[in-house]
């Protein structure tokens, strides 16, 4: 009996042995694909996390913003200044800056919102699973009705609603309203994914074994079925990433999304939007790149993930 | 059959219960109708008498009943934000909608179709890689950005097309439509792309990945063995399977591209319902966001019951009554 790899330091350098060995490192070795939507997804996170030491200035310190500077070109045409690299919008901000900081939010956003609903989801797929009966019917039933609207309808719903209740929301409330919004528009997904490998599960020997020396239901559901049902989660997981990111920017942009003081790349776009038209494409259009580069880089990663991770396709 | 349609509709009326309820809960707890209504200055007589006016002090289930009741006649009352009856302005801005949606279905149906096809008949060669990486960013390209790109481009560099509005429109009857005139097709351009861009990436991946799964089977290798000619296996045997799941796809996305076009009346500011939806969202009008909510879950309720008979009357093998019971 092997002890399961949960304890730290003992099991980590064979963990890690055995991962390098594994099928799935092999695989992304053998990606270039995978290897470059890493690294780019990587370099993203990185540039924005680390958003106040990697850009070249603070966007949003109003003290070193000069209305002199506004709407600058990008720096290799004729009007550039190679103080800015990708130009400036028109209160005089670092397009370049902005677009970290701003992918610093619309992450935040994301992953935020894709852990709160595979949390909700995990969980209600599972008791779906293995409750059976009326729960299952009935959440099932919930998952049907959710999933006949596009999940950006649900998250526009959610939104609009917070938005009536709390007319005065302060800076993270509204933060909060929109990561639930999302939330809650994406763990039908995981619901209905956990709730078949559960059910699949539930009649496998070491689960009847566990419920005859007495196990608690509970304590089965967690500690047994949970780790084996996880794969599909996680694939769906960075799939569903790339998707809040999206969402995300898709309410920004409406104008119903993070609150204007900390813009995020849908922001940026929107703000950006209304200088289209006198030429300015430099402040829309870097922006919506990113946000494309971040969710394209995502989505690949996820679709070898769920390739490496499916030894039928292989 | 009887049993199954019966099920399906059973399924339907309690979508469009659990969705009117949603709305009529916001009507009741969100925003107090009578404050709305009345203002901050109002007396407490006045407050009481409003009350019972709007059967505000009935019991619950009968205020749920007359409101289903005035839905059903599509009566959801005052806009808050513009003071006109919400029936009026969705019945003004919903020909403009259904005009954008079923111009991109179209599109997306005719270029996505025969793209899929070509796509999986030329596996692995250039222009199928060339087809299959675009329509991966079909899919990733946010629809607005899509949008924002063709206004760039076509409206800014090239000064080709309008990139707001409906143009000219003539009016026949109640309903308003572009298509009559040359200035409403050139508006209607731009808009139609940019909504039909992930849905015609959609239809061509699955119609890919159809005709791959069709083509490995027995019957298509046997039409070979026969030696009938590659057009008619490939069109005539192939195809023809693929198509249950591309109808079945394309009719339910035909709800969606009514959600999705909020998004592209917005870049466009077409003047839609979806552009209607989100400035009652920005400014918390209940009134019409309750009653867009109904009608759009009308729109897809009832698409997703017409397509689930039309999958009926398509596959035969589902007319056989499956046996009870299951595993």
């Amino acid at each position: 009996m092997s002890s399961p790899p949960t304890s730290a330091t003992p099991a980590a350098p064979g963990a890690l042995a055995r991962f390098l060995d594994g099928d799935v490192w092999h695989s992304f070795k053998n990606s270039p694909t995978a290897i470059v939507a890493a690294l780019i997804a990587a370099a993203c996170i990185f540039g924005s996390l680390f958003a106040p030491w990697v850009t070249p200035h603070n966007p949003f310190d109003l003290a070193t913003l000069s209305l002199s500077d506004a709407r600058l070109p990008p720096a290799w045409m004729a009007d550039g200044n190679t103080r800015y690299l990708l130009g400036t919008d028109d209160q005089g901000r670092d397009i370049l800056s902005a677009l970290f900081y701003g992918a610093r939010i619309s992450l935040l956003v994301g992953f935020a919102s894709v852990i709160l609903s595979m949390i909700v989801g995990v969980a209600l797929g599972l008791l779906s699973g293995f409750a059976g009966g009326k729960v299952d019917a009935f959440i099932m039933r919930v998952c049907d009705v959710m999933l006949s609207f596009p999940s950006i309808l649900i998250a526009l719903l959610i939104d609009g609603v917070g938005r009536a209740i709390f007319p005065n929301a302060h800076d993270e409330l509204a933060f909060g309203v929109l990561i639930v919004a999302i939330a809650l528009s994406g763990w039908v997904q995981y619901a209905r994914t956990v709730r078949g490998s559960t059910m699949v599960e539930r009649n496998k020997e070491y689960v009847q074994a566990a419920r005859v020396i007495g196990v608690a239901p509970i304590r089965i559901m967690v500690k047994h079925v949970l780790p084996n049902v996880m794969g599909p989660v996680l694939v769906l997981a960075t799939i569903q990433v790339a998707a809040a990111i999206l969402t995300e920017a898709t309410l920004s942009f409406l104008g119903v999304g993070v609150p204007p003081t900390s813009p995020s790349l849908g922001t940026l776009i929107r703000i950006g939007n209304d200088f289209l038209f006198s030429g300015e494409w430099w402040i829309t259009i870097f922006p919506g790149a990113m946000l494309v580069l971040i969710a394209l880089s995502v989505n690949l990663l996820g679709d070898w993930l769920r390739d490496a991770l499916n030894p039928r396709l292989r | 059959m009887l049993a199954f349609i019966l099920r399906r509709l059973l399924q339907a009326v309690i979508v469009m219960l659990t969705v009117a309820f949603i709305a009529f809960m916001l009507f009741q707890y969100v925003g107090d109708p009578v404050t709305n209504l009345l203002g901050q200055d109002a007396t407490q007589e006045q407050r009481d008498q409003l009350r019972k006016d709007l059967g505000l002090d009935e019991p619950f289930p009968v205020q749920f009943a007359r409101f289903v009741g005035n839905a059903v006649q599509g009566e959801f009352g005052l806009s808050l934000r513009q003071g006109r009856k919400v029936s009026t302005l969705i019945a003004e801005r919903f020909p403009a909608t259904m005009e954008l949606a079923l111009a991109a279905a179209v599109i997306a149906l005719v270029v996505g179709v025969p793209l899929g096809v070509y796509a999986a008949l030329r596996r692995g060669r250039f222009g199928s890689q060339v087809a299959m990486t675009l329509s991966l960013l079909g899919v990733s390209l946010p629809t607005f950005l899509i949008g924002i790109l063709l206004i760039l481009v076509f409206s800014v560099q090239l000064r080709w097309l309008p990139s707001f509005g409906r143009g000219e429109t003539v009016a026949l009857g109640p309903w308003t439509t572009g298509l009559l005139t040359w200035d409403g097709w050139l508006h209607l351009i731009l808009p139609a792309i940019t909504l039909s861009v992930f849905q015609l990436a959609l239809i061509l991946r699955l119609v890919r990945a159809e005709m791959l799964e069709v083509l490995r089977t027995d019957y298509v290798k046997f039409a070979r063995a026969r030696g009938l000619p590659d057009r008619a296996v490939y069109f005539g045997h192939a195809l023809k399977n693929t198509l249950v799941p591309v109808i079945t796809i394309t009719g339910l996305q035909l709800g969606s591209l009514i959600a999705f076009a909020i998004i592209t009346e917005t870049v466009f500011q077409w003047p839609g319902m979806g552009f209607l939806f989100i400035q009652a969202v920005q400014f918390a009008d209940i009134p019409v966001m309750a009653a867009y909510l109904c009608l759009i879950a009308l729109i897809f309720v009832v698409v997703n019951l017409v397509v689930d008979l039309l999958y009926f009357a398509v596959d035969p093998r589902l007319r056989i009554e499956k046996p009870a019971g299951g595993h």
